[in-house]
């Protein structure tokens, strides 16, 4: 056997053990009735400390960053790492937002952001224009995961979609079988194997001469590149270029549905501030795959077709034994469906909360709330798989590019909405409006620049506007600028007009609420008709009288 | 199991107000770019442009670790 039979032979069996495992998540905790929201969607909201853990590094440290960081700093050195700094940035904001949005989602059993902005500023309308701004902002980004996959395809030699489809297809049973829970398993799997690939990097660039040489080396590679841009430290206007990165990207992560939905399948409170105390250890990964895009670079390693996705799995080829590139290659091949599947979980609750049940059908009940997710579940993944088969790989990047920018006008609403209801809920949706169309109008204008500055491509060239003599901002940051002094602007005027506000259907001590609180159940019940009680209540048609709510002992639920 | 007595909740976000400031430090660290914008000191051979990002996350995860003990108080 050839070391690429043996890359194949481990790649396939442990892509074929992770699915199986994908499949079985149905029955790990299993609940009473899985066709609720609640057990489904956010499964059971019972996820303790690790298992949190694991599945939020799973959904928002992906495949894609995986891939994209080595990418950049193979390709322009110092300003691909601005991922690092803003993952680090973004824990103690998080920290604290977190365990709001924790809290006030279980007194109201919501599932989505946009369910958060709607019942604090009283307008449905608000939720609904947050829950699209989402559904769009995330479909790009699950196309960039399986274009992730695609590279290790790639890098394997196997041509075609078939791969692509079969991968899709497999995790979209399990997704639409064990919802919730079978990203969450797989993500503990996925990381057992990231130990592995953290570990034989450090070695490879132990044996292949340390640090030192491979700092000395792609210092010299980006000296002899015409950009200037490139290099091991950043220049002096780029910097402002990179912090506008680094804090836009910071804001931005927190606002995606996905990562919404990973904090609140937790267990309680405390588990969601512990989890943010220990993501950073993720960075630490993430840091050491932006090292080797360098060790990349030092090593002469060179992507395949020009396609710069293809740099990780090319080293992990280059590098590593046959048997131990498999390894790698499957983690990637994980990393990419994990988000994928959680992803696609999250949009599909969003359109079912905020568009299904509020404009189409008012009275679903939560098996029906399931089965329209599940469906829309189904709907997301084969949408984000038709965006790689039919439009250019090269433009699902950029849509992935205005997905960050465009989730970033939904701060105002959701995470200022976690702090305070004084906005307007009339301002901050023409606000959202306008920080829309002018991140969509500036990316639309920023041409991609190839060496001497001729123009590659007209449109959607790239995500940082240019204010001449190389001080480039991110366009999201601008946008972002833009929405708020319209939401604030706004709602100072429609207050001088008394104009009435929303009623805030949140009450500040729902932004506090722990397990132990007796409303965190109660509101629960009501708003969903979900009595959580044993005895497969959710099946239940009725609800159990009030003095029996809280006493009774609650459905299993294992530490894990 | 989750203990369901029902105790009423304290205000975590205003009793430990001052300890929540500590959180600035992991916020601000590694948004000073101009400041760890250089190549020396380096460490094993790595610039500390690089280092000290990576040290900015140990630095978040003590700093949080600390805040939370504290609050849970």
């Amino acid at each position: 056997m050839s070391d690429r039979d043996v890359e194949i032979a481990v790649f396939v069996l442990l892509m074929t053990v992770m699915m199986g495992l994908g499949l079985a998540a149905a029955r790990w905790r299993q609940p009473q009735s899985i066709h609720s929201l609640e057990e489904w969607g956010v499964g059971g909201r019972a996820f303790g400390s690790w298992v949190t853990w694991f599945l939020l590094g799973g959904s928002m440290y992906t495949a894609y960053t995986f891939v994209a960081v080595p990418a950049l700093t193979y390709g322009v050195g110092a300003l691909g790492f601005f991922a690092v700094p803003f993952a680090i940035a973004t824990t103690p904001v998080a920290f604290i937002l977190s365990a709001r949005a924790w809290s006030v989602s279980h007194r109201h059993g919501f599932v989505t952001p946009g369910e958060m902005a709607g019942a604090r500023f009283g307008s449905p309308g608000l939720a609904a224009l947050v829950a699209v701004t989402g559904i769009v902002a995330t479909m790009p980004y699950v196309s960039v995961q399986l274009l992730s996959l695609q590279a290790v395809f790639k890098t394997l030699g196997v041509d075609g979609e078939w791969p692509l489809l079969v991968a899709v297809g497999l995790v979209s049973v399990s997704t639409f079988r064990s919802g919730l829970r079978a990203p969450a398993l797989l993500s503990i799997a996925k990381d057992i194997l990231l130990v592995w690939v953290v570990v034989s990097g450090v070695l490879i660039v132990a044996m292949s001469g340390g640090w030192g040489t491979t700092f000395r080396r792609a210092a010299e590679h980006f000296a002899k590149t015409p950009s200037p841009a490139d290099g091991l430290l950043l220049s002096g206007p780029g910097q402002i270029g990179y912090l506008t990165m680094v804090v836009g990207s910071a804001l931005s992560i927190f606002a995606y549905p996905h990562a919404v939905i990973a904090i609140i399948a937790a267990r309680d409170r405390s588990t969601v501030q512990r989890n943010t105390a220990a993501l950073p250890v993720y960075c630490l990964a993430l840091g050491l795959m932006g090292l080797l895009g360098l060790f990349a670079v030092a090593n002469g390693v060179v992507p395949l077709g020009r396609d710069l996705n293809t740099i990780t799995p090319q080293l992990f080829h280059k590098l590593l034994p046959g048997w131990s590139a498999g390894i790698a290659y499957a983690t990637l091949g994980v990393a990419a469906l994990i988000p994928a599947a959680v992803m696609s979980i999250a949009a599909a609750n969003a359109f079912t909360r905020s568009i299904y049940r509020q404009y189409l059908r008012p009275d679903a009940g939560p098996a029906e709330e399931a089965r329209v997710s599940r469906w829309a579940s189904l709907v997301v993944k084969f949408g984000a798989v038709a965006v790689i088969l039919l439009l250019d790989p090269a433009y699902s990047a950029e849509l992935q590019l205005i997905g960050g920018a465009v989730i970033l006008q939904t701060i105002p609403a959701v995470m200022f909405g976690l702090t305070t209801a004084w906005l307007h809920r009339a301002a901050l949706i023409a606000g959202l409006v306008t920080g829309l169309v002018t991140a969509v109008a500036m990316l639309y204008r920023i041409p991609q620049l190839g060496p001497g500055g001729v123009v590659v491509k007209a449109h959607f060239g790239g995500s940082s506007w240019s204010f001449g003599d190389g001080v480039m901002v991110y366009v999201g940051l601008i946008a972002l600028l833009v929405n708020l002094v319209v939401s604030v602007a706004g709602t100072v005027l429609l207050r001088l007009a008394k104009v009435p506000a929303g009623i805030d259907r949140t009450r500040p001590e729902d932004y506090t609420a722990d397990v132990g609180d007796p409303m965190v159940k109660r509101l629960d019940d009501l708003l969903d008709g979900l009595p959580r009680t044993p005895g497969g209540a959710h099946t239940r048609p009725f609800a159990p009288p009030p003095h029996q709510r809280g006493v009774t002992t609650p459905r299993r639920r294992t530490r894990f | 199991m989750i203990a369901h007595c029902y105790q009423a909740m304290p205000e975590p976000d205003q009793r430990h107000r001052p300890l929540y400031w500590l959180l600035v430090l992991p916020t601000v660290a590694p948004l000073a770019v101009p400041f760890y914008n250089r190549l020396e000191p380096t460490l094993l051979g790595v610039p500390f442009f690089y280092w000290y990002q990576l040290a900015c996350a140990v630095l978040a995860t003590v700093v949080i670790s600390i805040v939370y003990i504290g609050v849970r108080r």
